[in-house]
């Protein structure tokens, strides 16, 4: 069965653009929250991740900071 | 070992541009970098690329990008090079992850932020203290932050904050703000913009995230209560690979107009050089000019 990922991520941020992109590019479906617009989102990706940088993927409880390929490949069994 | 015409280190504009230029040439070569777009991805509203009245960083280094990827260009990403060494005849490639050789290098490494040097800004990375404004700069929306500097790239950072968050201090370590005039200008109007100058911040603080920071003001000490700290102190080369070649004081490579190096077959070209303008445009017509001078060095040799 598919994972539930969620993406925390800005507008503005390459590297979000970029992970997310990999993610469509996989047919992986997500939840992207705007951390920028969503103060409560901005909140729990803290709380989640202990830092503030974007992007956040929560992989099933997994999470990964930053575009790191190579663990979101392995994450999702890519 | 393969034996390459060419190896461009970096995907920034430089590079991206060299990538293009050698893939028409239909050289046999090969791009490593860290990441894809370099600097020009982290950059905020771009108005000066011609042919673009107005274009954000991201944006432009995604069109960059779609530009190298449609003549299927070999690119490795997160290759970080530790060595690059002149061999009898051909020029020697050492990353992370294996050893490459080629005829010739355009090195296009652009530069990395300067630290600060502070205690705490290791501690506090990524935990309110940035290098990137356009990244992380939504995260501060209605928040208190500073910035460390007082060039462009620190008013390019207090630009994109004075529209989202509460309250911007700059502290800027001259007598005055330096950077574009027009930048300048709209950031000295904002009314929730404090500068500080002739100010050096000494210390970040803070439990998990940051909380304040110190700045010392002609002698007088004082803290700062600000959630985010946006550290926009300057660039460094990223040079320190090649020991042998011709570098300036800052640690730039020194080449000629041709974007040769003092080392024959190796060139460079961007913000790691010694040009002295540093712009976008410039470091991709300096990529440009470098994929040329390889091309031209191979046809001779």
């Amino acid at each position: 069965m598919a994972k539930n990922v969620k993406v925390y991520s800005t507008s503005t941020c390459p590297w979000c653009i970029r992970v997310k992109q990999f993610l469509k590019d996989n047919n992986i479906v997500f939840e992207d929250f705007d951390v920028g617009a969503n103060p409560e989102k901005a909140d729990e990706m803290v709380k989640v991740s202990g830092q503030m940088g974007v992007p956040v993927l929560d992989i099933e409880g997994e999470i990964i900071v930053g575009f790191d390929k190579d663990r979101i490949k392995q994450s999702l069994g890519l | 070992m393969k034996l390459y015409d060419l190896i461009i280190i970096g995907a920034g504009p430089a590079g991206i541009t060299a990538a293009v230029y050698a893939a028409r040439k239909k050289m046999d070569f090969l791009v490593l970098t860290g990441d894809i777009g370099g600097q020009a991805a982290w950059s905020g509203d771009i108005e000066n690329y011609t042919g673009y009245q107005f274009i954000s960083g991201p944006e432009l280094a995604q069109k960059f990008e779609e530009h190298m990827r449609k003549y299927d260009v070999p690119v490795k990403e997160k290759e970080e090079v530790i060595e690059i060494r002149k061999l009898e005849k051909d020029i020697l490639v050492k990353t992370l992850r294996g050893e490459y050789q080629s005829k010739t290098v355009i090195i296009a490494s652009g530069k990395r932020s300067k630290e600060l040097g502070v205690p705490g800004e290791k501690e506090f990375k990524n935990k309110g203290l940035t290098y990137c404004a356009t990244c992380d700069g939504p995260l501060f929306a209605g928040k208190d932050v500073a910035i460390i500097g007082g060039g462009n790239s620190a008013l390019d950072a207090a630009l994109q904050l004075i529209k989202i968050a509460r309250k911007v201090y700059i502290i800027n370590n001259t007598l005055n703000l330096g950077g574009d005039l027009i930048m300048r200008q709209k950031v000295e109007s904002a009314e929730n913009t404090v500068i500080k100058n002739n100010s050096q911040v000494s210390a970040v603080l803070g439990d998990k995230l940051v909380e304040k920071i110190r700045v010392v003001s002609q002698g007088r000490e004082e803290e700062i209560s600000v959630q985010g700290i946006f550290v926009e102190v300057g660039l460094i080369p990223n040079s320190g690979f090649i020991k042998d070649v011709e570098k300036n004081s800052h640690g730039e490579i020194k080449i000629n107009s041709y974007n040769e190096t003092s080392i024959p077959g190796i060139f460079a070209a961007g913000d790691v050089t010694d040009v002295p303008q540093k712009q976008i445009i410039i470091a991709a017509g300096e990529g440009s000019k470098a994929s040329l001078g390889a091309f031209n060095y191979l046809s001779r040799n």
